[in-house]
């Protein structure tokens, strides 16, 4: 009898991986990359470099630890990607041992200490964000002020200079990168409102000051137009559904929202909330980690909702001018239970699944 | 919460559907086979036919190895409910009546009948039903179970069973979906026998009296579409409807719910919400068996994919081995790197363990998939938890839960996800950028839980045996104790009787040896007097020196005696009370 090769049905298979995947997502952050690029310089992609190569370094020498296949495991880009939202949610000129510091953490310690992609039950990058916020966080808020209003302008050999050195290849410090033109040291629009706040100043008040234009710092409003470009990509391809992005945005504004109608000096608006800070990034891109997420549809909803809310929360009386890591790790820890609650109902059965039996 | 009757009849009006959740779209590959209509194709020297091709239990073998046979002969009988017929697929001799490689994912060798075709294909003569309007519903229902039709649209339940049906029915349900991709049997039946469809569809109606027939078939058969329409117009309670392509619309349960958006019970079956669901093949074969009396011999199926350089359709006898329909499809090994054959489509379908795998009744298709169109799968990576899986499943479970709980073996878990709601369609596994081959767990999974329902079973039936063992011990020594308890007080009752009679008798004894005792010692007492005086004369007489020892030894003779006699009693006292210290013994014991 001639030895005919079997498999199980089906045999059909649609041609979209998981390294697919992970790819159309990275090539979905190039808008906003090339938006920060415009406006804080090139430090970004030093960041990005730097933090690619620890990610692939780390799982490979893990991978070989662990005897798995290497190769095979590398071309998932999971570690790549984590690598990629890890590097750009940091200040482009930070020294270059905090990425790798965090890289490595996101890695080796959320990631594959909890058995490697899918089993791990946090976000990488949000844990190793949070992780190096927490450890250095005088590197970790040492944000530029657009170029078009640095009293210091850099180019790509000074970010370079500035990552390894601390300092410009003319001798500037990352202190001194920070002064505006009008010779204040300059921080994030967020940053700037809250601190605004807590010294008697109303919203309307801390958003004179030239970092603003409108109600948008300069700058992160373009910057984030451009994720939310890259975001729009993959839901239309797929990548990922309306369904964390959507109620995450939406909770955000809806909360955000309400407390302006009720103290538009203390509050600030709903367009302020979405389109300062990385809350358009976290809700395309971070939040949307199929690993650490929610998978049912109405689960979906819940956990991106909830993510929105303790976002605004934070930032209106918490310690930290932005939320998205810890609103994210919030509600990872959360997901287990969301997802018995929201379990669909099963063909042909009257109620939940987990229940009727 | 489901749509009433009236309702699914408004809609259907309009060609107005539901839908069922996910579902995929995969390349629908149709044209490659249904250019060209049905090929006849030559007689096979040999026929495999396996006695048991249906859900159910084989029938009676009623042949024997060297039987000469007819076509159309029955080669086995029904005996029980669930079982049905197979049928000699043409004239000739039978050959052996052995095992043979079985058209199932495992090619478990299954008992066959290996006829040698004689080349005459004489038919056994044919017993039509002559008028069906007029013939009695068991009648018929009789008749289809013997020309041996069990559903052909993939399950393979017997038709009769189905059909026998005495709940309620509003909507006879026909399936011209043919969802499955490259499959194109059904539609090459529908567009050339559409007529002899509706004959079927005639006769089911007729047995089954329902209020709605609905003709469903997927819009991406126009040409089905119309030849059904128009075998179906003169008739206004036949409804064609035009149902969009997405896979799996033709499974029975997601066809039930795009129709009439009801959906079937997890543990019931179409029936429970008014619908009983037929294949077009099934009612093609319905109107062979009664209008011309013919058996389920033969039946279409599709030989297509890229590794054949001319796929097409063709009616192929069941038992005909795979290796030649291959032939007939030209079969171009070069577009294989390893031989690959599929019974079925490319997404429920089995890849067949040897050439010689028989054409079956539920056999629709034969895919030759050349090394690039159905690549082979890769291995898989760990899952994301993505869940493009269940946003494709159209039964809305979790198949990523189900996935986990499969592969960790925790089985409850996995019932408890409704594991058994799966109707193993494969979507989730088609669109898992992993590639993990998700049914297969299911598979496994499911068999698991039925091998330890099966030990579970055995060893309640073990438990129950050994109680039931247990218990009848326990009778039976309660039994034994009650018969020495009733002997023992029969005893104690007679000994209580006996033993006053003992008591008695020992009195008795005991009076008479006293009684005995003080005659003898009077009488000796007299004689000793007696004696004395005599003596005493005598002594008087002789001389007292003699006589005093003499009186002596006399004397002491009397005492011997005496006390003798003493002794005798005193044993007979102490036997006496030992009988009755025993007896006593005895009693407290039993008590």
């Amino acid at each position: 009898m001639t030895m005919l090769s079997l498999s199980s049905s089906p045999h059909h298979h649609n041609r979209r991986d998981t390294g697919q995947v992970m790819r159309i997502v990275c090539y979905a952050t190039i808008p906003g990359i090339l938006a920060n690029i415009w406006f804080f310089g090139f430090g970004i992609l030093i960041q990005i470099a730097l933090a690619i190569i620890t990610a692939l370094v780390t799982e490979g020498v893990i991978m070989e630890l662990r005897q798995k296949k290497t190769e095979r495991v590398l071309k998932d880009y999971s570690a790549v990607l984590a690598a990629l939202l890890l590097a750009v949610s940091i200040p482009p000129l930070a020294p270059w041992w905090v990425i790798v510091i965090g890289t490595f953490f996101a890695i080796a310690i959320v990631k594959q200490l909890y058995g490697g992609l899918g089993y791990n039950m946090f976000n990488p990058a949000m844990a190793a964000y949070v992780m190096l916020l927490i450890s250095f966080p005088i590197q970790m808020t040492s944000w530029l002020p657009p170029l078009s209003i640095a009293e210091q302008s850099h180019t790509l050999w000074d970010a370079i200079h500035t990552v390894f050195t601390g300092f410009t290849s003319t001798g500037f410090s990352v202190e001194q990168l920070k002064v505006g033109v009008d010779g204040t040291t300059m921080a994030t629009p967020l940053d700037e409102v809250k601190t605004a706040l807590l010294q008697g100043y109303t919203v309307t008040e801390a958003t004179t000051r030239i970092i603003f234009d409108g109600a948008y710092g300069k700058g992160w409003l373009w910057v984030s137009l451009a994720y939310l470009l890259g975001g729009l990509f993959l839901i239309k391809n797929k990548i990922i559904s309306w369904h964390i992005p959507g109620s995450m945005l939406a909770s955000a504004a809806l909360l955000s929202l309400s407390l302006f109608l009720i103290d538009g000096d203390q509050y600030a608006s709903p367009l302020f909330h979405i389109f300062n800070g990385s809350l358009i990034i976290g809700a395309f891109f971070i939040a949307t980690d199929p690993v650490s997420a929610s998978t049912t549809v109405k689960g979906r909803l819940i956990f991106g909702a909830a993510i929105g809310l303790w976002v605004i929360i934070i930032r209106n009386w918490g310690g930290y001018p932005d939320a998205i890591a810890f609103a994210v790790l919030i509600m990872n820890m959360a997901v287990p239970l969301i997802d018995y609650y929201t379990q669909p109902r099963t063909y042909g059965h009257k109620n939940k699944a987990s229940k009727d039996s | 919460m489901f749509a009433n009757y009236d309702q699914i009849i408004e809609r259907l009006s309009v060609n107005q559907l539901w839908d069922f959740p996910g579902g995929v779209h995969p390349p629908q590959q149709k044209s490659l086979s249904n250019k060209s209509n049905i090929e006849f194709i030559p007689l096979e020297p040999t026929y495999y036919v396996p006695v048991k091709q249906h859900i159910g239990v084989e029938g009676k073998l009623l042949v024997a190895e060297g039987d000469r046979i007819l076509k159309g002969q029955l080669l086995t009988a029904s005996e029980s409910p669930f079982s049905v017929p197979v049928h000699a697929p043409t004239s000739g001799i039978v050959a052996k009546i052995t095992r043979h490689v079985s058209a199932h994912p495992s090619g478990i060798p299954e008992l066959s009948v290996i006829i040698d075709a004689d080349g005459q294909d004489t038919w056994i003569e044919l017993k039509p039903v002559p008028d069906y309007a007029k013939a009695d519903k068991s009648e018929l229902i009789e008749r289809i179970c013997d020309a041996g039709i069990s559903g052909m649209g993939g399950a393979g339940f017997p038709t009769h069973i189905k059909t026998n049906n005495s709940k309620p029915l509003e909507f006879l349900i026909i399936n011209g979906i043919e969802c499955e991709p490259y499959i194109s049997s059904d539609d090459r039946l529908m567009r050339e026998h559409a007529w002899q469809i509706r004959q079927g569809i005639d006769i089911l109606v007729h047995i089954l009296k329902p209020k709605q027939v609905i003709i469903a078939v997927e819009d991406n058969k126009p040409e089905a579409l119309e030849t059904m329409s128009i075998a179906c117009q003169q008739k206004t309670n036949y409804q064609v409807v035009n149902v969009p392509t997405k896979y799996p619309a033709g499974g029975e349960k997601q066809l039930v719910q795009v129709l009439t958006s009801r959906e079937v019970p997890s543990d019931g079956l179409p029936i429970d919400v008014g619908c009983i669901m037929y294949n077009v093949a099934t009612c093609y074969a319905i109107a062979d068996a009664i209008v011309e009396g013919k058996p389920l011999i033969e039946r279409v199926v599709t030989l297509t994919g890229r590794g054949l350089k001319s796929p097409k359709n063709v009616w192929a006898r069941l038992g005909t081995p795979i290796q030649s329909l291959l032939l007939h499809g030209n079969y171009d090994a070069s577009t294989q790197s390893s031989p690959r054959f599929i019974m079925g489509g490319p997404m429920m379908g089995f890849t067949v363990t040897s050439v010689l795998t028989p054409i079956v009744k539920i056999s629709n298709c034969i895919l030759v998939p050349a090394d690039n169109e159905l690549p082979h799968p890769e291995d898989e990576r760990a899952c994301i938890r993505c869940s493009a899986c269940s946003d494709v499943c159209p039964a809305s479970l979790l198949p990523q839960q189900l996935f986990w709980y499969s592969k960790s073996k925790e089985l409850e878990k996995a019932e408890e996800y409704n594991l058994f709601d799966c109707i193993e369609c494969g979507a989730c596994a088609y669109v898992c950028p992993s590639e993990i081959p998700l049914v297969h767990y299911y598979r496994q999974a499911k068999a698991d839980i039925r091998n330890q329902r099966e030990e579970k079973e055995k060893s309640d039936k073990a438990k129950i045996r050994f109680e039931v063992r247990t218990a009848r011990l326990q009778k039976e020594k309660e039994a034994r104790e009650e018969k020495y308890r009733l002997a023992s007080e029969a005893r104690k009752a007679s000994m209580n009787k006996d033993g006053g009679n003992a008591k008695d008798k020992i009195a008795a004894a005991l009076a008479r040896a006293k009684a005995k005792k003080e005659a003898f010692a009077k009488e000796a007492e007299n004689a000793q007097s007696a004696e004395n005086i005599k003596k005493k004369e005598s002594v008087s007489e002789l001389s007292d020196s003699f006589a005093l020892p003499k009186t002596k030894l006399v004397a002491v003779d009397e005492d011997a005696a005496a006390k003798k006699e003493r002794v005798a009693a005193a044993v007979a006292k102490a036997k006496a009370k030992k009988v009755a210290a025993d007896e006593a013994k005895k009693e407290n014991k039993e008590l």
